[in-house]
């Protein structure tokens, strides 16, 4: 039926809009929040779309923009952070533009909720030149992706499409609409004066791109998407995003309200109509005053006598996310009325203090047990351990305590570097899981290996990219759409840097892991060790462990040395609790009394 | 008429499943529908909130405080958590099985749920407590104390969706060899919510 409604959550509307505008290329890095976008899109292919995983978001971008010049609808995924990996390909893709519709989607994190930052993709589209489109909602979003395809291949320009995670993770009942037709792909027609990149040529298009934001800033003017809905009164409200759902919530049906969908180009005459009949503006919107410095730029240009409010003027909040609950304390504020506090909601008396529950690594991750064989290997001594994005970036947390350092994807490697020429007495370690290895972290190895600096590599091989959702990496031997590829082997790569001390071990034998640590530390060069166990999420349970009582000590060496969840106290005893208990086994070897031992079969 | 949903509990509870059913539920009754998840970090054990919005005008995923007409709590310290999101005279079922952090058991302190369970019967007056932990027990398995939690709600009217619209959501969605379980939990959440503990 095709009046069916179905419960979709943002990116699958923004993945299931891709479809239906007939995208025949997806690649991406998984990221949250944007993760769940090209999953959906391998899951409803019919053969016809290729999807892939990339190693990361440059190789993603780069290969997004072979396929658009031959001539193919593509879409990019990634989060914020991505497109500062993709931003050297992006930067002059916005010169060269493209053929086929090139969609890049850059999910930003208001919070941030999972994220190193708080940036604001809107600027990269202000920076490159490039249009942006910013939906309100999971329903918009899923036309919105189809708008941007038709907009990208009539001005043969790449456009990045920048949902939040409050879009991106938020469901809602739509209906699904019969598929776009698009013509084959052409193929990619030689033309040295348009796909090779030259100064000449970029002087060239920076004129034309100049002029076609002036034309696409009155083409947005119209644009549906972005919407003025008149009223009275001489003080009006500009949103966009989500915040736009959350003013729509509150705000009263009389006052003058402007809504933005394309925060670049942006829509002038749209904003010169309403700003004209207005004294005050008060903008709505998250991350960075984008739409507020545009307002006044307008202003400016235009001599307008209105005063703009947000950020810059201190009336809204300049970090975190926003809520129905604030941008209803933004609004009373401007609009000169007071909180009815007694409004709704009985009154509460002080709670009790609440638990808190803080991310952990699961009961039996494998991380846990490589943290632990260095931090006991190196009890002591001189150390510094630099660790990166991952689910590993918990092993920061007390009592392993092991992250010392943490910046950005691959920055382990080279941190560790630089900490070591100025420190040199320090043992430096660098922890980096197997698929942010193949993403950034083999420039790092070279330039460590070049420059002769001591370090201690140490990878994380779980198997996966675990933190995103387990998604297969060049090291798995699997791609997205689940064909068989040749698996890359992590110590081939090292070995063919030049690494010569290299081990392979079991993080869940102890004994032999903290040898080789020890062994590792005392040696010079750059030494890797590869801790190899697989993410609880990709194996299978081992035979569960239990506390034989009559041997435990109550020492509670397990619970104060390893954190793992599923140890823990009851009625003074300590127990394993068995729906959580993977069978790692780490317990057992660090109890000292032997008290932790299999779960025996009863009869 | 609108209605809200807010679902709590801990990782690994079934929160998310249960608030797929309760929108799948209001789909069917003709509604639009609207809902998100807050979930951290964690990969396991951390908070979870469902919020389910439905109805006819609804733009925020998220529920605005002090408005949600129900609070289906699957731990106790989670309902507490959650309680600003909860209109005057709202409703509250809340399982009385405390889930422990782990990091209670390092720092040695000890949550146990009852000093919970007091606080909400001091401030909530349309509260429901449920023994999820024997109603699983009854039901057969851990893993349906998020279903039993949908039969006490749908039993308590405050979602607008009856017993027999719920059940028909559980049956669409739940493999058939666990929908007997199922079903029972429902049945049992029902009668606990017609039994239950209330002020």
């Amino acid at each position: 039926m095709s009046t069916e409604k179905k419960l979709v959550m943002g990116n699958e509307a923004i993945g299931l809009g891709a479809v239906r505008a007939g995208v025949r290329m997806v690649t991406g890095y998984p990221g949250t929040p944007s993760t769940e976008i090209l999953e959906t899109i391998a899951k409803q292919n019919d053969g016809s779309i290729h999807v892939e995983w990339s190693t990361n978001e440059k190789a993603a971008m780069e290969v997004g923009a072979g396929a658009a010049y031959a001539g193919a609808r593509t879409l990019v995924t990634m989060k914020q952070v991505g497109l500062n990996v993709a931003s050297d390909p992006l930067m002059s893709l916005a010169y060269v533009g493209v053929k086929g519709g090139m969609v890049i989607v850059s999910a930003d994190d208001p919070g941030p909720i999972s994220s190193q930052t708080e940036q604001d993709t809107r600027h990269f589209a202000q920076f490159s030149k490039l249009p942006v489109f910013d939906p309100s909602s999971p329903e918009e979003a899923y036309l919105m992706i189809a708008d941007a395809f038709e907009y990208s291949e009539k001005y043969q320009t790449p456009v990045l499409f920048r949902p939040t995670t409050r879009i991106c993770h938020a469901c809602v009942s739509i209906e699904l609409l019969p598929k776009i037709e698009v013509p084959k792909p052409e193929g990619f027609i030689k033309d040295t004066m348009r796909w090779v990149i030259f100064p000449r040529l970029s002087y060239q298009n920076h004129i034309k791109i100049e002029a076609r934001n002036v034309e696409l800033s009155e083409v947005f003017s119209s644009y549906p998407m972005n919407r003025l809905r008149k009223g009275s009164g001489r003080k009006g409200v500009v949103s966009g995003g989500v915040s736009y759902a959350y003013t729509s919530e509150v705000i009263d049906g009389n006052i003058p309200f402007l809504k933005i969908g394309t925060p670049h180009p942006f829509p002038e005459r749209l904003a010169k109509e309403f700003l004209e009949d207005l004294d005050e503006v008060l903008v709505l919107e998250e991350l960075d005053p984008v739409i507020e410095k545009e307002l006044l730029q307008i202003a400016g240009k235009y001599h307008l006598d209105v005063k703009i409010c947000g950020k810059l003027t201190h009336d809204t909040k300049n970090a975190g996310e926003n809520s129905v609950e604030s941008i209803r304390g933004d609004l009373n504020r401007f609009l000169g009325i007071e909180d009815d506090k007694t409004e709704g909601g009985e009154e509460l008396d002080r709670a009790p203090a609440l638990p808190v529950r803080p991310p952990v690594l699961c009961a039996g991750c494998p991380h846990r047990a490589s943290f632990y064989a260095v931090k006991k290997a190196m009890r002591g001594k001189k150390a510094v351990f630099s660790g990166d994005i991952g689910c590993y970036t918990l092993g920061n947390a007390k009592p392993l305590d092991m992250v010392d350092t943490c910046l950005c994807m691959g920055a382990d490697v080279t941190i560790a570097q630089g900490l070591h020429i100025i420190e040199p007495d320090a043992v430096n370690f660098s922890f980096i899981g197997d698929s942010t290895f193949f993403a950034s972290g083999i420039t790092g190895v070279v330039n460590a290996v070049y420059n002769q600096t001591d370090i201690v590599l140490v990878v994380l091989d779980n198997s996966t990219t675990a933190m995103t959702g387990h998604q297969p990496h060049p090291g798995t031997g699997v791609t997205m759409m689940g064909d068989v590829a040749a698996k890359i082997s992590i110590e081939n790569i090292l070995r063919g840097i030049g690494l010569t001390w290299i081990e392979t071990v079991d993080p869940l034998d102890l004994d032999k892991a903290v040898d080789a640590v020890k062994r590792s530390a005392g040696e010079k060069g750059v030494r890797a060790i590869i801790f190899k166990s697989p993410c609880i999420a990709v194996s299978k349970p081992g035979t569960l462990y239990e506390v034989k009582q009559d041997a435990c000590t109550k020492c509670k060496v397990c619970i104060t040395q390893l954190g793992c969840p599923a140890i823990a106290v009851n009625d003074g005893a300590v127990v394993i609790e068995p729906s959580l208990c993977y069978g790692c086994g780490l317990c057992s070897q660090v109890c000292p009394s032997g008290a932790i031992g299999e779960v025996e079969c009863n009869e | 008429m609108n209605k809200s949903c807010l679902l709590c509990g801990v990782g690994g509870q079934g929160v998310v499943l249960a608030s797929k059913l309760i929108a799948f539920a209001a789909m069917e009754q003709g509604k639009f529908v609207r809902t998100t998840e807050t979930i951290g970090m964690a990969q396991r054990g951390g908070s979870v909130v469902s919020h389910v919005r439905m109805g006819g005008e609804i733009h925020s995923p998220l529920i605005p405080m002090k408005t949600a007409d129900i609070l289906l709590a699957f731990e106790p310290a989670e309902a507490v958590r959650c309680l600003p999101y909860l209109k005057e005279g709202g409703t509250v079922i809340v399982s009385s099985k405390a889930v422990k952090p782990v990091t209670d058991t390092l720092g040695g302190s000890t949550y146990e749920g009852e000093d919970m369970i007091q606080y909400l019967k001091k401030n909530v007056s349309n509260l429901a407590i449920l023994d999820g932990e024997e109603l699983c027990l009854q039901a057969g398995s851990a893993k349906v104390l998020n279903v039993a939690l949908l039969g006490a709600a749908a039993a308590s009217g405050a979602l607008d969706i009856s017993s027999e619209e719920m059940e028909k959501a559980v049956t669409s969605n739940v493999k058939e060899r666990f929908l007997e379980m199922n079903k029972k939990a429902l049945a049992l959440g029902k009668a606990a919510y017609e039994h239950a503990d209330r002020l």
